[in-house]
């Protein structure tokens, strides 16, 4: 009986639904042949960064065709891999990330909480104000915080330019606001019998945040560690601001001020240490691809 | 006797301190104070203050010792230069957000026509750009745009196109600061545009199919409306982002050639930081505070408004 009747609206249906469905076909190959070519012009530059890795020093300079390895060599990473000082500025970036992480987390968690739930007073201009800050640029700071830690050199004899650790004091300000930001917002996402019910079994204000809302909202706070861990890594310009010494350097500023001596491009090199770089925050998105859009998305809604 | 008694008095008291101390960690207000200080002090000594601090550093002389008022501002105002990066910076931004926003509108959509099981994978690798550390994928772009080995001037001379002059050029240094500015920030565009194609009802297009609207009428009476804040949220974001952008210009051009590519971040840290003269930097980097503030404004609105509805 009930094949009958799938029979019988079967043909009807597909007739109706042919034009559209052969629409829907050319738009689908359409849409195919776009993407790979977006697909194209987004990978060829990772993609060319790990060709030029794999290639000698006279494999690159000769005048074969570019897009190709014929003699693939790992030199390039051995020889980066073993030098202290590129191994230095790797070890650098990973301490200032993740001390950094730890500070964003320490701070715009338990700020979030009081933000989203405790309503006190001026709770609601503060967290216009995070927002606000969120929106300042890197650049716009630079030459006063320059300024002021050498001030501050100057006057207590604690000398913070050109030592790596000045960055957990700054990198904080572009990481906390936005961390703090988003965290609101899934914390406001939380629904209020939870809280009242902890409060009400006596739970204090403590223990509402670390047994209930942090756990509830961990995807939240997994989007804000990837986030701030990111930004962290990737920082350019305060870390060539505040550190010159070798010893001192992060990655990007490191490769960028060691590997490129003068006009002598060492390309091989650059590439090496630019893929090797880049693989931290890739390898997190490779894993954690979901949270880190989570995190991305989360910005442009009100907590 | 006495000692007791003033012994016990004093317990008594330290005691009462105590408990007041706690009924006072045991109000909201105060808790909830003590939870955001670290993030007031924060944002009042790194960010408030600096921003202050800047406002007196750019009234200041070059050793820093003289109060000089507007005789920085002055100063900038006679220089050719300036004028050229104010030129510059507004090319660059205005340029390269229309161009990522068009090309994350596009692309968004061509993600969408794709059944949902393979949009992840094409997102995940469209979204690249955006995950590398942009210092790091600015010199692939920097060797690309080799003026001896640049793969792209060989694969164009299989075209038989001339070499491009990429970063040497002015008019084409300005273009490939745009192009690579693009190849970043197109793909936030492209992910947050998703997520808003994802939340406009089905409903709509089908009632826009009935009423007989075509594709394109689909795109200005559906899907554009419904977008109208998130593409406003994201492109003042990104206005904002790449007005004061830094990074790339500054490894690819570094300003040149003859500071056609120099935009104010770049440019502040020429002059400020290289060539240490704090105060003409300060100066220069405080001319993007107008275009950052009126965005800012607009990007609170929005969101706020965003907040109401849902």
């Amino acid at each position: 009986m009930s094949t009958v009747t799938i029979d019988k609206s079967g043909p009807t249906r597909k007739v109706k639904y042919g034009s559209m469905s052969r629409d829907r076909a050319w738009a689908l190959r359409w849409s195919y042949f776009f993407l790979v070519l977006f697909a194209i012009f987004s990978l060829v530059p990772p993609l060319y960064m790990l060709i030029t890795s794999l290639k000698s020093s006279a494999e690159i300079s000769a005048a074969t065709n570019p897009w190709w390895v014929y003699h693939p060599t790992l030199s390039n990473y051995v020889e980066l891999l073993t030098s202290n000082q590129f191994l230095r500025f790797f070890w650098n970036s990973a301490w200032v990330s993740i001390i950094v992480v730890t500070i964003t987390m320490l701070i715009s968690v338990p700020a979030a909480f009081a933000l989203a739930r405790m309503k006190f007073w001026g709770s609601a201009t503060l967290a216009t104000g995070v927002f606000l800050t969120y929106l300042i640029p890197d650049s716009l700071l630079f030459i006063p915080l320059f300024k002021m830690f050498a001030v501050i050199g100057d006057w207590t004899g604690i000398q913070l330019i050109n030592r790596w650790y000045v960055l957990l004091f700054i990198y904080p300000t572009l990481t906390v606001p936005f961390c703090t930001w988003i965290m609101i917002g899934y914390f406001a996402s939380i629904p209020k019998e939870l809280d009242e019910a902890a409060i009400i079994d006596g739970a204090s204000w403590f223990q509402t945040l670390t047994r209930i809302f942090i756990p509830v909202a961990l995807p939240g706070l997994i989007a804000a560690t990837i986030f701030a861990f990111t930004v962290s890594w990737a920082q350019f310009l305060y870390p060539l601001v505040f550190t010159t010494s070798t010893d001192q350097l992060v990655l990007p500023v490191g490769i960028i001020t060691t590997l490129i001596k003068g006009d002598v491009f060492n390309w091989g090199q650059i590439m090496t240490g630019a893929l090797l770089g880049a693989a931290p925050p890739l390898i997190i998105y490779a894993f954690l691809m979901d949270y880190y859009i989570a995190g991305l998305t989360a910005g442009a809604t009100k907590g | 006797m006495v000692d007791v008694t003033l012994q016990s008095n004093r317990v008594a008291q330290a005691t009462r301190r105590r408990t007041g101390l706690r009924n006072a960690l045991r109000r909201k207000s105060m808790v909830a104070f003590l939870m955001t200080l670290p993030l007031i002090l924060l944002v009042l000594l790194l960010v408030v203050y600096p921003a202050f601090y800047s406002v007196h550093l750019a009234t200041l002389n070059k050793p820093m010792t003289k109060f000089v008022g507007f005789g920085n501002f002055e100063f900038l105002f006679r220089r050719d230069t300036f004028w050229l990066v104010v030129k510059q910076s507004c090319i660059f931004a205005i340029s390269a957000v229309v161009f990522k926003a068009l090309i994350g509108f596009i692309v968004a959509h061509f993600v969408h026509n794709v059944p949902a099981k393979k949009q992840r994978k094409w997102r995940g690798m469209l979204l690249v750009p955006w995950v590398i550390p942009p210092a790091m994928s600015t010199l692939a772009w920097l060797w690309l745009f080799d003026p001896s080995y640049s793969a792209f001037n060989y694969t164009l001379g299989l075209f038989g196109i001339g070499p491009i002059p990429w970063t040497g050029d002015a008019m084409w240094a300005r273009f490939s600061v745009i192009l690579v500015n693009v190849w970043y920030g197109a793909p936030f565009f492209m992910i947050m545009y998703l997520a808003a194609l994802k939340s406009v009802p089905e409903q709509l297009y089908e009632a826009a199919a009935i009423d007989g609207a075509n594709w394109w009428q689909k795109i200005w009476y559906v899907t554009l409306p419904m977008m109208r804040n998130i593409i406003a949220i994201t492109t003042l974001f990104s206005l904002i982002v790449t007005f004061a952008n830094f990074d790339i210009v500054r490894i690819l051009t570094a300003g040149g050639p003859l500071d056609h590519t120099h935009i104010f971040a770049t440019w502040a840290f020429r002059v400020g930081i290289e060539g240490s003269d704090i105060p003409l930097g300060a100066s220069v980097s405080l001319f993007m505070v107008p275009i950052l503030a009126i965005a800012a404004i607009f990007i609170l609105r929005d969101v706020t408004k965003r907040g109401n509805e849902a």
